[in-house]
């Protein structure tokens, strides 16, 4: 099976490729199940390629080279099959295939029905060149196709200007990202001579210095944080929101933005040979989760709540890989994909019943309405809140005794991750009794229903999912561990303390700080409007910071994008117009004035030619004469 | 007594020269197509005068080539005289004077 890896790829972009070519004639609902055939075929053939890898049979990673594109750098179009790529594609895939056909049901009746899938679609090929190239070329085109197809999802609703402006932002942030991987990439090459994975990552050891793995490993974060949306560079997240739901419960949720955790992680080799390198990362990760969680928890547009949850749980990825907790990462990366992808689809569900509202203060008391949708919505938050048994739990803690373990400047990380684990069930819970606990606050005449089975079921799969899938790498058996350990041949792991007292204490703690946030979270909400407003009242002037997001869009306007704009201004208006421009058109204008002069030599009449052949006639007899004597 | 080269040369020179001047000084399409004719000739005959002074055919041999060519040419030349007095009731190549820039 493993020769026909690249139909993981091919699938999805033979399934773009067919609806952008005759999706309009196939039209709803058709070209939808099509892309989603699309995508449960990949989902099909990497479970059964991954088989090996799960029964532990196999350990080696398998190459498979499609085509040699610039062997001599080792830029090839590559496969390289390993549990980590397996692990990638499994979640791309799987959490992939549910968003699909839960947005036939979501984007029903929308004018570019087919369009939308034959982006998704090209974004799962992208995404999957991504996760399944053998070398940083591949990997990097990958990197910036899921950028595209995030531009074009995000600005998908392009008639709307926010919108627009929201896919030109994410695109833009990004770039600021993609330099620093691109002068990474630079470095590496000459480093090392290849950019092949193989080449890189088992000589990674005797080629690198120290101060140029911190270089190379730094820049990485650069890029890094642009795709995974962490400080700085995290604010074209929530603005993101302005797409389709389920592009932000596929994209900037469950997959496109856990790149960079895969990047780091992919790269370890040589996060290895940078503990300082690996310590900022882990830094940048415990500012953003709590950066961002602070302010999640005054959001009331639905989206954004999910949005800046995101971010928060991403920087919570950052923790642990930078600590070199990479399966507790990894880990992490996949139940969040599980309940993320169903909050996320489960608050799309809502916007749907409730006609395209997502202010949650106009919401309240759909439980009875939408209860399925309530169902799976209360499974995904109790999972991010680290209610125990569920998904978010297992993973949490082991990022957080990942932390824990570490100790030194580790043990602040751990204090941040655990406030921001109270915060985390604080805001999702807050969301949950706003939306579908309490008295109906929506508008007359507005009539929210259930969502149609199209779009239920995906939410019943991943609710089940974030329920059961942490399950497997629990400290009893720690499944995922000895599944990616040959990945992470060469690389020390950091793990949680050992014995079950310690797990219990730690356990103990952040389900304390979860069931601390969900208290606060309910008794603040579940009483009438006055009351939380009070509440939030009494935080005083942090509550408006929280809400605008601590004013961060204003400062980088100010700093960034105000200069930006004049130094543009100037670059064109002032440099290019007069002086480019007026050099060519001077160029332009001196030769128009010289034909002017010469064209006066044409008069038209045979008897001046003749003169003036005749004169040259003479001229050259007389030269032969003079000459020739 | 014999006519030297030199004679031959001096007469064709004259034709050239009378060739000329009537190509810059008349105005006639008719007239300037009878002065190219001359030129022509001119030439022919310093051809014809220095083959036989040579004692080579070569000379002659050219002068059929020209001849040739040039009545193909008279043909052409003649009809697309005709064909612009057709048009314009005139021959006067200073009314023909489109081409000036």
């Amino acid at each position: 099976m493993i020769d026909y890896l690249w139909l993981v790829i091919a699938l999805p972009l033979a399934g773009a490729l067919l609806l952008h070519a005759v999706g309009r004639r196939i039209g709803e609902p058709l070209s939808g199940w099509l892309a989603s055939a699309a995508i449960a075929g990949s989902f099909g053939v990497s479970l059964i390629a991954a088989i090996p890898f799960i029964r532990g049979e196999a350990h080696e990673a398998h190459h498979l080279v499609l085509w040699e594109w610039m062997p001599a750098i080792g830029a090839t179009l590559e496969i390289q099959w390993d549990a980590l790529a397996a692990l990638m594609a499994l979640v791309v895939t799987g959490v992939g295939t549910l968003i699909h056909i839960f947005a036939i049901g979501y984007m029903h009746g929308d004018p570019r029905f087919s369009r939308f899938f034959t982006y998704l679609n090209l974004f799962a090929a992208s995404m999957l060149t991504l996760v399944l190239a053998g070398n940083f070329a591949m990997l990097f085109m990958g990197w910036e196709l899921v950028g595209l197809c995030s531009y074009l999802l995000i600005s998908f609703w392009s008639h709307k200007p926010s919108a627009a402006a929201a896919g030109k932002k994410a695109f833009i942030v990004n770039r600021i990202g993609d330099l620093g991987f691109l002068i990474a990439l630079m470095l590496v090459f000459s480093n090392f001579g290849t950019l092949s994975f193989q080449g890189v990552f088992e000589r990674a050891g005797e080629v690198l210095d120290g101060p140029t793995a911190v270089a190379i490993s730094l820049l990485f974060l650069v890029g890094a944080a642009g795709k995974s949306a962490q400080v700085p560079l995290y604010v074209w997240l929530p603005d993101a929101m302005e797409g389709p739901t389920p592009v932000s419960a596929l994209i900037h949720a469950a997959t496109m933005v856990t790149a960079g955790v895969y990047l780091v992680s992919r790269s370890a080799a040589i996060f290895e040979l940078a503990p300082a390198a690996g310590m900022t990362v882990a830094t940048v990760g415990a500012i953003t989760a709590i950066w961002a969680a602070s302010i999640a928890i005054a959001q009331t547009d639905i989206k954004r709540v999910l949005a800046y949850s995101t971010v928060s749980q991403l920087g919570y990825m950052f923790l642990a890989a930078g600590l070199g907790g990479y399966v507790a990462a990894l880990f992490h990366l996949m139940t969040h994909a599980f309940f993320k992808a169903l909050l996320f689809l489960g608050a799309g569900s809502v916007i749907h019943g409730m006609h395209e509202e997502q202010d949650m203060r106009n919401m309240g008391g759909l439980f009875k309405v939408m209860p399925r949708t309530g169902m799976t919505m209360a499974v995904g938050t109790l999972a991010i809140a680290g209610f125990p048994g569920l998904a978010g739990f297992w993973s949490k803690d082991e990022i957080l005794g990942v932390a824990y373990g570490k100790g030194g400047f580790a043990s602040v990380l751990w204090v941040v991750g655990l406030v921001t684990a109270m915060i985390t069930a604080f805001y999702m819970t807050r969301q949950f009794v706003m939306v579908f606990l309490g008295k109906p606050r929506w508008a007359e005449g507005l009539h929210p229903h259930e969502s149609p089975a199209v779009m239920t079921v995906p939410l019943m799969v991943l609710a089940l999912l974030s329920v059961v899938g942490g399950l497997i790498n629990t400290p009893l058996r720690l499944g995922l561990e000895h599944f990616l350990e040959p990945v992470f041949e060469g690389v020390k792991l950091a793990h949680p303390p050992e014995g079950a007292l310690m797990f219990f204490l730690l356990a103990g703690l952040s389900v304390a700080a979860g069931f601390a946030g969900i208290g606060m979270g309910y008794f603040a909400y579940s009483r009438p409007r006055e009351v939380w407003e009070r509440f939030q009242g009494g935080f005083g002037k942090l509550w408006p910071l929280w809400e605008k997001a601590y004013g961060v869009d204003d400062l980088y306007g100010r700093t960034i994008v105000k200069p930006g704009k004049a130094l543009a201004d100037a670059a064109a208006f002032k440099v290019d117009l007069p002086v480019i421009d007026g050099a060519v058109n001077g160029m332009g204008r001196l030769f128009a004035m010289l034909a002017g002069r010469g064209r006066l030599a044409q008069t038209g009449f045979v008897r001046n030619y003749g003169a003036t052949l005749t004169a040259g006639l003479l001229a050259a007899v007389v030269w032969l004469v003079v000459a020739g004597s | 007594m014999t006519v030297s080269a030199g004679w031959y040369m001096t007469l064709a020179a004259a034709l050239f020269s009378l060739g000329l001047i009537g190509i810059l000084v008349r105005r006639n399409a008719l007239i300037m197509f009878m002065c190219v004719e001359l030129m022509l000739n001119a030439v022919n005959l310093t051809f014809v005068a220095a083959g036989r002074a040579w004692g080579s055919i070569q000379g002659q041999v050219s002068v059929f080539f020209v001849l040739v060519v040039a009545a193909a040419e008279v043909v052409v030349g003649l009809a697309i005289i005709v064909a612009i007095f057709r048009h314009r009731s005139t021959a006067d190549v200073d009314a023909l004077s489109e081409l000036r820039g």
